[in-house]
């Protein structure tokens, strides 16, 4: 039954314009970076650098969007045989797997055929695709939980964009900030756990780690190296992502079945 | 056929049930009236699992709804506003439903009958109010389900729709089928209803056959008798 909404609204998105505007965005980025830059290694940073801050911004506003958009949707759905956690979660699904396919399919159709099967980049490649994907589905969660929890469309929205805004920018200002302000106490602990409560933080060490450039891996992934190593390093902040999404994912099934509609 | 004991819905601080006892039997029509406010809606949604009781048991068709899903199979709901996707064409809307329910449907007949074939492949959001609430009929009717609750069916519906709806809840009727209804239109619920509950304020005021209220209230008219009814409720407050 889940499948089935799923499909309904995968279909439903799949129709609607903003997704190809979305897929063809990725596609021409895809082109131009590659076929003007000629270097998949540098091509991957940039990416790595546009990916971490649109994919959650718009898995966010796609997110909160999608759901007041199709509360109609959802409240006929309410009083039909199906269980709500599989309309939520289908709904859910439909989204962020919409969204995914937006970006694996239009990063993707580039560096095939440039040849990236053939060259050594296609591991970093394959993670931040991955990586990309796991901001979609986080994100997406996160603002399903933000409209499950606001039935005022204005304000969702609006603790929406604050979210993006305070992980995707505001976060890093304070941590750099309470880095140089307790610059004098020991602080590997500290900005361990700073990183990882960011997902959008632990998403470009996890890139950095493999990457393996340390001269942009800055302090946190410094010390994420030094801590774990690399291969755990990247076990760890990979660990932490599934987490990431599964938290949120839990929260919105279990916030659905006590709302009234 | 519904067995519904001290029921507590309170939104907020803004109490909307509050300990409502009900057995509806099965089979015949029963009629939910009181004033805007009063608690119908929210007592039909408790009803389907939409709203989620602050106490309280239910049970429908036997079965308790509580953390359940499955006996809405033998549920038909009619919603009060038609909210429907807008994007979907009315073709695809009642594919759609069909697709969920997996039970044989009858909806061609009904399309003829409320003649809804030209607005087959018009989309939800085009649709005029009357329109929509035909399309909201013919979803809430195709289904061969024990229990039928329609809330405000008759919202929007032109004489000739009017005539259709009502002999259509006869034959649901004469099948052998619990039907609920919510209206505010006394002339239609005289028509059909076989029992009164009548709802103010959260509870249950008066239940009983048509002929028994106006006894009570010595209203010649069902419209008079609930008049009397909720105003003398009020006096009896005051």
């Amino acid at each position: 039954m889940m499948l089935k909404i799923l499909k309904y609204s995968f279909f439903d998105l799949m129709r609607s314009r903003w997704s190809y505007i979305y897929f063809l965005f990725y596609l021409a980025l895809g082109f131009v970076l590659l076929f003007l830059n000629n270097d998949v290694s540098k091509a991957v940073i940039t990416l790595m650098n546009v990916i971490i801050i649109l994919v959650p911004l718009i898995g966010t506003i796609f997110g909160v969007m999608y759901y007041y958009n199709s509360k109609e949707f959802t409240e006929l759905l309410l009083a039909q045989p199906v269980k709500r956690s599989s309309i939520f979660l289908g709904q859910y699904l439909g989204v962020s797997v919409s969204l995914g396919l937006c970006l694996v399919l239009g990063l993707g159709i580039p560096f095939a055929l440039y040849g990236l099967f053939k060259s050594d980049a296609i591991w970093d490649f394959s993670l931040l695709l991955v990586t990309g994907a796991f901001l979609t589905f986080i994100f997406t969660a996160l603002s399903f939980n933000i409209a499950l929890s606001n039935e005022n469309k204005i304000k969702g929205f609006g603790y929406a964009v604050l979210l993006w805004l305070f992980l995707a920018i505001i976060y890093d200002g304070l941590f750099l900030l309470s880095l140089i302000v307790f610059g004098d106490y020991p602080l590997d602990v500290f900005s361990l756990g700073a990183t990882v409560f960011n997902p959008i933080d632990l998403s470009r060490t996890l890139i950095l780690l493999k990457l393996d450039i340390s001269a942009l891996l800055g302090y946190t992934g410094a010390v994420f190296k030094t801590f774990f190593g690399t291969g755990l390093g990247l076990l760890v902040s990979l660990g932490m992502l599934i987490l990431w999404t599964l938290l949120p994912i839990w929260r919105m099934v279990h916030k659905s079945k006590r709302k009234d509609f | 056929m519904i067995q519904i004991n001290e029921l507590h819905k309170k939104f907020g601080k803004n109490e909307v049930l509050g300990g409502v006892d009900l057995e509806i039997p099965q089979g015949g029509i029963s009629a939910v009236l009181g004033p805007n406010g009063s608690g119908k809606t929210t007592l039909i949604k408790c009803i389907l699992g939409m709203v989620i009781p602050n106490s309280g048991s239910i049970e429908a068709c036997g079965q308790p709804t509580k953390k359940d899903w499955k006996y809405r199979q033998q549920i038909n709901y009619l919603p009060q506003i038609a909210n429907f996707p807008s994007n979907l064409k009315v073709a695809e809307l009642i594919s759609m439903i069909q697709d969920l329910r997996q039970k044989p449907s009858d909806a061609d007949r009904l399309i003829a009958l409320f003649e809804l074939k030209p607005f087959l492949d018009k989309k939800l959001g085009a649709l005029s109010g009357g329109t929509k609430q035909k399309v909201n009929i013919v979803l809430a009717f195709m289904f061969d389900s024990p229990l039928l609750m329609l809330d405000e069916p008759t919202t929007g519906l032109d004489p000739a729709a009017l005539i259709q709806l009502k002999k259509l809840i006869r034959s649901e009727k004469e099948k052998g089928k619990t039907i609920l209804i919510t209206s505010h239109i006394m002339s239609f619920v005289e028509e059909v209803a076989d029992e009164i509950v009548y709802l103010l304020e959260g509870n249950i005021h008066f239940k009983g056959s048509l002929e028994d209220l106006k006894s009570i209230t010595l209203g010649t008219s069902l419209e008079e008798a609930i008049t009397r009814l909720t105003t003398k409720e009020q006096l009896h407050d005051a």
